[in-house]
């Protein structure tokens, strides 16, 4: 081409333009991998059962929660956020979804893992539906990449329930 | 070097001629194609995104260091400019303006 600044004008726009055309394919390539992660959660205890002087129901509960989402990690996963949600249905709402727990894995040694922790964030109902009412207990994870579309799924874990009075 | 040329002539002799132009810009577009399948597998291979933009961006300052500056090898067939005391021997050649606007009015 013409002149340096030409050139190096050139170069540069060439060049990245070929980056993020890499970059697509990259996340296109995601699409190949074949995820079999597992997950299983142990309701170890209810630390205790309470209605709130605003008359909403609060649970507090021990759990835990193992699980190998090794799987789910290609070369271009930058981390996996995942959090475990109690689902459970109410006369007012058909579905309720309540986040009790999450983390972040940054690397794939990190993704096999168990932990046996409280629930992190406060487990209030709407209303007062919670006295021996059956929930599930949801894994859900999101596959963060370095470049490209972002992946979510869950495991559904059901059968578990709340004792049938306050403690 | 450059101060002992003619006024104005470093920015001819220092360039690259015309054949050396196209072949500056055919090498650009090849190697940075060839450097973007060569990492994107390498990378691919082994499981590392990092690696991937490493080779890539030692490619690019690669495909720069060879086809940006002016080498040699680009001015192989360089142009054949008229002397300074030639040129002022003949007349300039005069720009018609009345022709000019006959033609744009078709």
């Amino acid at each position: 081409m013409h002149s340096f600044g030409h050139r190096l004008n050139g170069l540069l726009t060439f060049s990245v333009t070929i980056l993020a055309i890499m970059c697509a394919i990259a996340s296109l390539s995601d699409n190949l991998n074949t995820p079999s992660p597992t997950a299983d959660i142990k309701i170890m205890n209810i630390n205790w059962f309470q209605k709130q002087p605003q008359g909403n129901d609060e649970v507090s509960l021990t759990m835990n929660i193992s699980a190998d989402l090794q799987s789910l990690f290609t070369w271009n996963t930058k981390q996996l956020f995942i959090f475990v949600a109690a689902e459970y249905e109410t006369p007012k709402n058909s579905l309720n979804q309540v986040s009790l727990w999450d983390a972040i894995i940054p690397a794939k040694e990190h993704a096999k893992f168990w932990i046996h922790t409280s629930n992190k964030y406060r487990f209030v109902d709407q209303g007062n539906n919670l006295r021996g009412k059956k929930f599930n207990l949801t894994l859900h994870w999101h596959v963060m990449p370095k470049t490209g579309k972002m992946f979510a799924d869950k495991i559904v874990m059901a059968g578990y329930s709340f004792p049938e009075e306050y403690r | 070097m450059k101060h002992l040329l003619p006024l104005f002539a470093s920015d001819f002799y220092f360039q690259m001629d015309w054949q050396g132009q196209k072949l500056a810009e055919q090498i650009m577009q090849v190697m940075l194609l060839v450097f973007a399948v060569v990492s994107f597998g390498a990378g691919y291979v082994l499981g590392s995104f990092q690696m991937m933009m490493l080779v890539y961006a030692g490619g690019v300052t690669l495909t720069a260091l060879i086809t940006i500056p002016n080498w040699p090898f680009f001015n192989r067939h360089p142009l054949k400019w008229l002397d300074l005391s030639e040129a002022e021997k003949h007349p300039k050649p005069q720009v018609a303006v009345s022709s000019k606007k006959k033609s744009t009015k078709k």
